[in-house]
């Protein structure tokens, strides 16, 4: 029975997995950038909200009220100002600018932060739990979490699918010179799409912030785990993304209930056996590598 | 530097006064390959011109500098007598200039209705919206929740024209609207210009067919090399003389003129 | 031997003439031999602590040599090529506890590391551009994790390397110094040879139009792969080197990512495409990390801002936009073209034009 739990609680993690990987996932499809930065953003999220937090006394479960428009309004300059000079640049700048971006962020938090992990209390919130036998215990926390993950996947789809500004990017995605001629400002269609992404992320790193430690390092590790999330589900399904996650998370959990020491290596072999077998993924679309 | 030796350019009307669209003397540049040299246009409101020429002529070119795709390297576009030189494509736009680009270029990913809806993004106030589309192309409505990669040539042509015509423009750029289309299907294209027409549409397009140009058109404006060799309405000139221009001298490219003209 | 091949005079003809960039001047043998003759005897003109700076410096040279023939010439961007650098590493170590002495086994390790990387190539080859980039990294990540549980390896709390216990401080650091020279030169021996030979070629064709040179015949698969398994064998040398110096292999030291990091500022910063881009690299990082060593990350927070800099607006970095500017190479590995009466020639396939120097279309481009 502990395989059914390995299962469910992979489910709960795969959902994780899925809220950091969907703004990945939108800025490579809109925009063509890898970002490598991904995983830090989430980190640097937990660390806003740790920072903030005592100064402006918000009860830390609606930090996100905080952390998430600052970083809708960051991500949009960001794009509008370095990562749009990449693009103009070349094929491979920004992904040597997330690259450089990522360690330039990574050892500032270490400056500011030391390398101590720190965590978002949000006190008995995140023990409260239910049994449903007993070997199956399930954490509220990582329930608020899958549906947070499936609101917002859900709400991504339909803004990409039914809104003005959604038809728009995707049809700046599709042909950036076309949407020109009806009149779209691509610069600023991409910073949109940018704050959304990184609207995603925050929310991604303050659930793992409150849930889990962050450590200034701790972004390296989700960015793995998002990018491998994108590739096994697929490029370009939002709804794909979710489904890799949650593959991700089973595979880790059930490595990890092999030994404990297993739980990446797991999800790295699966993901190396995805690129072996089915290259473009569970749901893949587009291919835009 | 070689200059292109050609047909003398033979004018069958000068530039008239008021008019909607004037570019004058544009000289355009690929990297170091001068596409247009000294090119010139003049378009009444309401009537139709054609740009003929052969591949390599410079007609997209034009096409696209006048939509704001390139930036000449002198010259100037007015419409209405309003400098649109600097203006990015979105002010023209606005302003009323809308380019149904060479190959369709349709959002492949999205419905033709979403086609439709984005290319209304910015439009100007007008008879033209979707609705107005789907009589235009009565095939459209029941297939307007088709993804626009799914249509043939002729039908993403209609629904490029579509999408432009949803911004209301006052000026519509055609670019090689029968490219690579059945001729059935390019005539049933072109068999909706006169309702543009008659909305009030003024129309330049470019073509390679002389003869389809030649049966839509007012006026014709044959560019070579980048330079105008012909312009005029097509009944005064005889078939030898838009030869001429088409090509240059008798029908073959002198020595010389070949290369088009490289700059160091 | 001449600097240059003269121009030839203008004609009107489409007459082409594809000349080496330079043949090797007549002055740059005998500087070479007297530059590596000058670092040969440096052991015994610096203290420990400088000639340990050096040996470093070397080996850093060889990762971004072997990262700058990847990304640079072959258009491969790797973020993993610490996976190589580790499994030199390890491969040392367990070469010394069967007993092999550890100098001797560096050529080994990294021979052994440049045949795993080509199982490894078949699969991440499946990917291009940035999904490769991860792939490497998830390549490395995997290396370490594997060999972490190896517990004769030390699992993860790293080992000792044997077999050089008995010689003194002195020894040590004179033999580890001349072992990464060694590395380093022949590095840059093999990169130089590499471009100049028929596979640079290859290359400078793939980066300028992938489609044409597989219809002109070029075997664009095997020459990527060689590249990755020559990157291999260099950081696997590199990563055998680490461990004989520091008589320790810590998996999560060897395998960081950050190995990735310095190699690819370095080589950015420096100059992208070009070999003497990786040498001028090397030496700023050691001048920055020696001024900036009490400061802890900040070095790294330095040349990572520098390097997203020069990647944004001076993307030939330091080298290239010297070369560009004086038509003078150290290691000429380009072509000329004189055609058409230019009486300037352009250097063929320069990746300047791929990676660094070519803009994205903007408006006045030609359409597609």
């Amino acid at each position: 029975m502990s395989w059914v739990n390995a299962v469910i609680q992979g489910v709960l993690t795969g959902a994780f997995y899925a809220l950091f990987a969907c703004g990945l996932s939108l800025l490579f499809g809109v925009m063509g950038i890898i970002n490598l930065a991904h995983g830090d953003l989430a980190v640097i999220g937990g660390y806003v909200a740790v920072a903030l937090i005592p100064v402006t006394h918000v009860p830390v479960v609606w930090s996100f009220a905080i952390v998430v428009p600052i970083f809708a309004v960051g991500g949009y300059v960001l794009q509008r100002t370095l990562l749009q000079a990449s693009l103009d640049r070349g094929p491979f700048t920004t992904l040597l600018v997330t690259f450089g971006l990522s360690v330039v962020a990574e050892n500032a938090l270490l400056e500011v932060f030391t390398s101590n992990s720190q965590s978002l209390n949000i006190g008995n919130l995140i023990t409260y739990s239910f049994s449903i036998n007993s070997q199956i215990t399930i954490s509220y926390f990582s329930v608020v979490v899958l549906a947070l993950a499936v609101a917002v996947l859900g709400a991504l789809q339909l803004f990409l699918s039914r809104s003005r500004t959604g038809r728009l990017i995707r049809a700046v995605a599709d042909d950036r010179e076309a949407a020109q001629l009806v009149g779209a400002n691509h610069r600023h269609v991409f910073g949109v799409a940018a704050a959304i992404a990184f609207s995603t992320v925050a929310l991604a790193g303050l659930a793992y912030a409150m849930s889990s430690q962050i450590a200034p390092t701790t972004g390296t590790g989700t960015l793995l785990s998002a990018f491998e999330a994108v590739v096994i589900g697929g490029i370009g399904s939002v709804w794909g993304t979710l489904v890799g996650g949650v593959v991700l998370g089973v595979a880790q959990q059930i490595g990890a209930q092999i030994n404990p020491a297993y739980q990446i290596l797991a999800g790295h072999l699966v993901f190396l056996a995805v690129l072996a077998l089915r290259p473009q993924g569970l749901f893949g679309t587009r291919a835009r590598a | 530097m070689s200059e292109p030796s050609q047909a003398d350019v033979v004018s069958g009307g000068g530039a008239a006064p008021g008019a909607l669209l004037e570019v004058e003397h544009l000289v355009v540049h690929h990297g170091q390959l001068r596409a247009l040299n000294d090119v010139s246009v003049s378009l009444r409101a309401g009537e139709t011109l054609a740009i003929i020429g052969a591949n390599g002529a410079g007609k997209s070119t034009l096409l696209r500098t006048i939509a704001g795709l390139h930036r000449p390297t002198s010259g100037r576009i007015l419409l209405d007598g309003v400098d649109l030189s600097h203006s990015p494509p979105e002010q023209r736009l606005r302003r009323g200039i809308a380019l149904v680009p060479e190959g369709r270029r349709l959002f492949p990913s999205l419905t033709v209705e979403e086609n439709l809806l984005v290319g209304a993004y910015r439009a100007r106030p007008g008879p033209f919206v979707p609705d107005r589309i789907y009589e235009l192309f009565e095939w459209m409505r029941t297939r307007r929740k088709q993804r626009a990669a799914e249509l043939s040539g002729g039908e993403q042509q209609a629904v490029a024209i579509g999408r432009a015509l949803v911004a209301n423009p006052r000026v519509l750029l055609l670019d090689e609207l029968s490219l690579g289309l059945a001729p059935l299907v390019v005539q049933r294209i072109y068999g909706v210009l006169p309702e543009l027409l008659s909305a009030g549409i003024t129309i330049l397009l470019v073509e390679q067919d002389v003869a389809q140009a030649t049966r839509v058109a007012a006026r014709v404006q044959c560019l070579l090399e980048g330079r105008t060799t012909l312009e005029g309405r097509p009944g005064e000139f005889s078939a030898e003389q838009i030869e001429t221009a088409y090509f240059g001298m008798s029908g073959t490219s002198a020595v010389g003129a070949g290369a088009p003209a490289l700059e160091e | 031997m001449s600097t240059t091949t003269p121009p030839i005079a203008a004609t009107r003809t489409a007459e082409a003439r594809v000349t080496r960039s330079a043949q090797p001047s007549g002055w740059l043998l005998p500087v070479a031999a007297g530059a590596i003759v000058l670092l040969a005897f440096m052991p015994s003109l610096l203290s420990q602590g400088d000639l340990s700076t050096m040996m470093n410096a070397f080996i850093l040279l060889t990762m971004a040599v072997m990262w700058n023939l990847l990304a640079g010439y072959a258009g491969m961007v790797s973020i993993g090529q610490q996976a190589f650098i580790g499994l030199g590493a390890e491969g040392v170590l367990a070469m010394a506890q069967h007993g092999l002495n550890p100098v001797a086994s560096i050529p080994l390790a990294a021979i052994a590391t440049a045949a795993i990387a080509l199982p490894v190539s078949l699969l991440v080859f499946r990917l291009r551009g940035g999904y490769f980039a991860i792939a490497t990294w998830v390549v490395a990540d995997t290396a370490e994790l594997v060999v972490s549980s190896i517990s004769s390896l030390g699992s993860g709390t790293g080992s000792p390397v044997p077999g050089l216990s008995g010689l003194s401080a002195k020894s040590f650091g004179d033999i580890t110094y001349w072992a990464a020279l060694a590395v380093a030169l022949v590095a840059l021996g093999m990169a130089y040879l590499l471009l100049r030979s028929r596979l640079g070629l290859v290359l400078a064709a793939v980066r300028d139009d992938e489609v044409g040179a597989r219809s002109a015949g070029a075997r664009v698969m095997a020459a990527r792969r060689i590249v990755f398994a020559v990157a291999a064998l260099g950081c696997g040398a590199a990563g055998a080197l680490l461990a004989v110096s520091q008589l320790n292999v810590q998996p999560s030291s060897v395998f960081s990512v950050q190995w990735s990091a310095e190699m690819i500022f370095v080589t950015l910063i420096g100059g992208i495409g070009t070999l003497e881009g990786p040498i001028i690299g090397t030496i700023l990082f050691f001048v920055l990390e020696q001024s900036l060593a009490q400061h802890g990350a900040l070095y790294l927070i330095v040349l990572g801002s520098v390097a997203v800099v020069v990647a944004i607006w001076a993307p030939r970095g330091i080298w290239g936009t010297i070369a560009s500017k004086l038509r003078f190479r150290l290691f000429p590995v380009g072509y000329w073209l004189w055609a058409q009466g230019a009486v300037r020639g352009r250097e063929a396939g320069s990746v300047q034009a791929r990676l660094a120097g070519r803009r994205r279309r903007r408006p006045e481009d030609p359409p597609a």
